[in-house]
């Protein structure tokens, strides 16, 4: 009895802090404009969102869990990327 | 609020009295026109057509065909009812006899409310639903915005804010009737029996009484004649997309600014007011 | 909340059976307090309870609506009937934001309506009760709301992070619900005498029940062990149930109003209240299908799906006809 399955997107929301899209949940949606007006009614009830995105679910290439330690791991040890790696004296003041 | 709420006790007294004394005094075409300023009951026709379209959508809660309408319908029925609390809270004031929203809303007979009857139409099937709001906010967007230029500066705040709301409206109905026209031969047929079966109350959008045309001339009011080309306009784009053929032109049904509602009226609002009429007087 | 009938054994493939070094991964990264998320390798036995958990959950938003939905027609005044709908409509969306939780488990919302209509997934028996005046919407946002919040806290920690994202997502909305349902009953309890004996009916009606919600007391809990090992559930029944006990005594009293139960009263070394013996024979026969309104609750959400039919098939065909259109423009244009 189950019927056919209505697609799925991800809802991408831009709130007024001017930060970038996040992502704030799926909706199911025939098609693109019924599922942007889907994620407006669901996901900006309580205000401030000033953008919304809709990505068909489908669309989405994401990493495989499995590659994580190639991925992400050598990052962990490149400490110069980071402002506390350098040393400048107090009395300079924030830098 | 909570000051309006804790008020409510002290001023319900009058309200029910005026009401009373005017039962007695049937049939009542006009009545309200009769008993009070025009701007009042301008402005509490106003908020009688948000309440009961609103009420109309809230009905349907946790019933819609898919779980993202279930979220939708009442962000609609929300709007609405929030115009309505806006409208009558200033009919309020205008009357200045101490009558809240709530006075308004739940202490009047069916023959005291004054919306169209289109908006008091029954839900019926999704598609009638969505017809009746497509040919209800295609005229409220273009009237709101026309009302923000408003003399009267309170009608043209709420309006500002509620032109925004009945936007949305359009494109929500509008996105789900060119669906439902184009979709499958059911919801076709489905589509095409609604707009059938409403049309006839569109004629009174457009209707406005003696008092209504005094503030029109005032700049207080908007002309809805005028109102007719955006319409128009709307309506035909919307049916053209859905494939669905606008109806002839027939006799339209009218009555609910004086009054004379369809029988659906009366029956929504015995539900509406059950509660609060059991207990008069107190505070909720 | 409202994963009460996750005590149901599951009879899947044990987790004894798995690949005892991912087994040993997958635990290690649970205790870490990593968040394991839907693409990683995980054990069948925590996927099936985690659909099952997150798929009841949802289910119990979606047939909540019904209860309280109720009353949205006849809300007694203009600020209550928007607040009421307002919270009616938040269910929905929790029910949303749940059942797309349990779909990146790999089973579709289309699957899980289609399980819930065919009576095979339970939903929260709190919802099989009747919602008989206007005071019951005021019992269910303080007491069904407020017991939901004490489960769904701890929830938003939850090993698997759709689900954990989900519930910060409703625990910030659901912040409302318990306070605008504790706001009508002391409008109530401070009303006329037919308001207050209105309010003390329905917490009389809602008391129980409430309690109930969290689930067979801990010695009679069948299956909280795998479940706090993998971090899915962090407080044990009764731990959860003392925390609302104690928490509402007061607030009830507060309301001028008395709790059901003669033997109520304050443990004073522990501070603690202590509530009387639960009946768990009602508790089992509404779980069982037996409560009062558990036909008419799937008979009107079924209804509800079959009306709709025809509109997702609309909606579906529509969004066919403009891609073939669209794929028919761009065949011509080249």
């Amino acid at each position: 009895m189950s019927e056919t399955m209505m697609p799925l997107w991800e809802v991408f929301i831009r709130n007024r802090s001017g930060l970038p899209h996040k992502h704030a949940g799926s909706v199911h949606a025939p098609d693109a404009a019924m599922a942007l007006q889907a994620a407006r009614d669901v996901y900006t009830r309580r205000g401030e969102s000033v953008s919304v995105w809709v990505v068909p679910s489908s669309a989405i290439t994401a990493s495989d869990p499995a590659d994580k330690d190639e991925l992400f791991e050598p990052t962990g040890t490149k400490v110069y990327r980071h402002p506390t790696f350098y040393e400048v004296p107090e009395e300079v003041g924030h830098m | 609020m909570s000051s309006t709420t804790a008020a409510l006790q002290s001023r319900r007294a009058p309200a029910r009295k005026a009401k009373a004394g005017g039962r007695t005094s049937r049939p009542a075409a006009g009545k309200a026109d009769a008993a009070s300023s025009p701007l009042f009951s301008y402005v509490v026709s106003l908020a009688d057509d948000a309440l009961v379209l609103g009420h109309r959508l809230s009905e349907w809660t946790g019933y819609a065909p898919t779980l993202e309408e279930d979220i939708a319908l009442p962000n609609l029925a929300l709007d609405l009812i929030g115009q309505a609390r806006f409208f009558y809270a200033y009919a309020g004031e205008i009357e200045g006899k101490g009558r809240d929203e709530d006075a308004l809303a739940y202490l009047r007979d069916e023959h005291g409310f004054s919306n169209v009857l289109l908006a008091e139409q029954p839900n019926g099937d999704f598609a009638a639903t969505m017809l009746r709001q497509l040919l209800y906010a295609a005229f409220m967007h273009p009237y709101f915005q026309a009302l923000t230029a408003s003399k009267d500066a309170r009608l043209a705040e709420i309006a500002a804010k509620a032109v925004k709301e009945m936007a949305y409206h359009v494109r929500h109905s509008a996105e789900w009737v060119i669906r439902l026209g184009d979709g499958t031969e059911e919801s076709r047929r489905r589509a095409a029996a609604a707009l059938d079966e409403l049309w006839m109350y569109t004629g009174e959008l457009f209707e406005m009484g003696e008092g209504e045309r005094a503030l029109v001339g005032a700049g207080v009011a908007v002309d809805r004649e005028s109102i007719r080309p955006a319409w128009d306009a709307t309506i035909n784009r919307v049916l053209a997309e859905a494939t669905l053929e606008r109806p002839a032109p027939c006799g339209m049904q009218s009555g609910g600014r004086a009054g004379r509602h369809t029988e659906y009226l009366g029956r929504m609002l015995a539900e509406m007011q059950v509660l609060h009429r059991a207990h008069p007087g107190v505070t909720w | 909340m409202y994963t009460q009938a996750l005590n149901v054994k599951d009879t899947g493939k044990p987790a004894s059976a798995e690949d005892p070094g991912k087994l040993a991964r997958f635990q290690a990264r649970i205790d870490a307090e990593e968040k394991i998320e839907p693409n990683d390798w995980m054990p069948e036995a925590y996927r099936r309870t985690l659909i099952r958990q997150i798929s009841q959950h949802a289910h119990s938003e979606i047939i909540g609506m019904q209860p309280e939905g109720n009353w949205i027609t006849r809300a007694p005044s203009l600020r209550r009937k928007a607040g009421l709908l307002a919270k009616v409509q938040d269910e929905g969306g929790h029910g949303l934001y749940l059942y797309a939780a349990a779909e990146t488990l790999g089973c579709s919302r289309e699957e899980l309506v289609d399980q819930l209509l065919a009576g095979k997934a339970k939903y929260s028996s709190i919802f099989n009760y009747p919602t008989l005046s206007w005071a019951d919407i005021g019992a269910i946002g303080w007491l069904v709301d407020g017991a939901a919040i004490m489960n769904q806290i701890p929830l938003c920690r939850c090993s698997y992070g759709p689900y954990a994202r989900a519930m910060i997502r409703v625990c910030k909305e659901e912040s409302f619900h318990q306070r605008q349902g504790y706001e009508i009953m002391m409008t109530l309890s401070r009303g006329s005498a037919a308001q207050k004996a209105m309010a003390q009916d329905a917490l009389n009606r809602w008391w129980w029940p409430s309690l109930m919600m969290f689930g067979p007391s801990d010695k009679d809990s069948v299956h909280s062990t795998d479940t706090m090992k993998w971090k899915i559930k962090r407080f044990s029944n009764d731990d959860l149930r003392q925390k609302f006990v104690d928490a509402t005594v007061p607030q009830g009293h507060y309301l001028g109003l008395e709790f059901p139960d003669p033997a109520l009263k304050r443990d004073e070394k522990t501070g603690h209240w202590q509530h009387g013996e639960i009946d768990w024979s009602e508790f089992k026969r509404v779980l069982a299908g037996d409560g009062p309104c558990n036909r008419q609750r799937m008979k009107v959400r079924t209804k509800a799906h079959e009306d709709g039919t025809w509109v997702r098939e609309a909606a579906l065909a529509h969004a066919r006809k403009r891609a073939e259109r669209a794929a028919a423009v761009r065949i011509a244009a080249e």
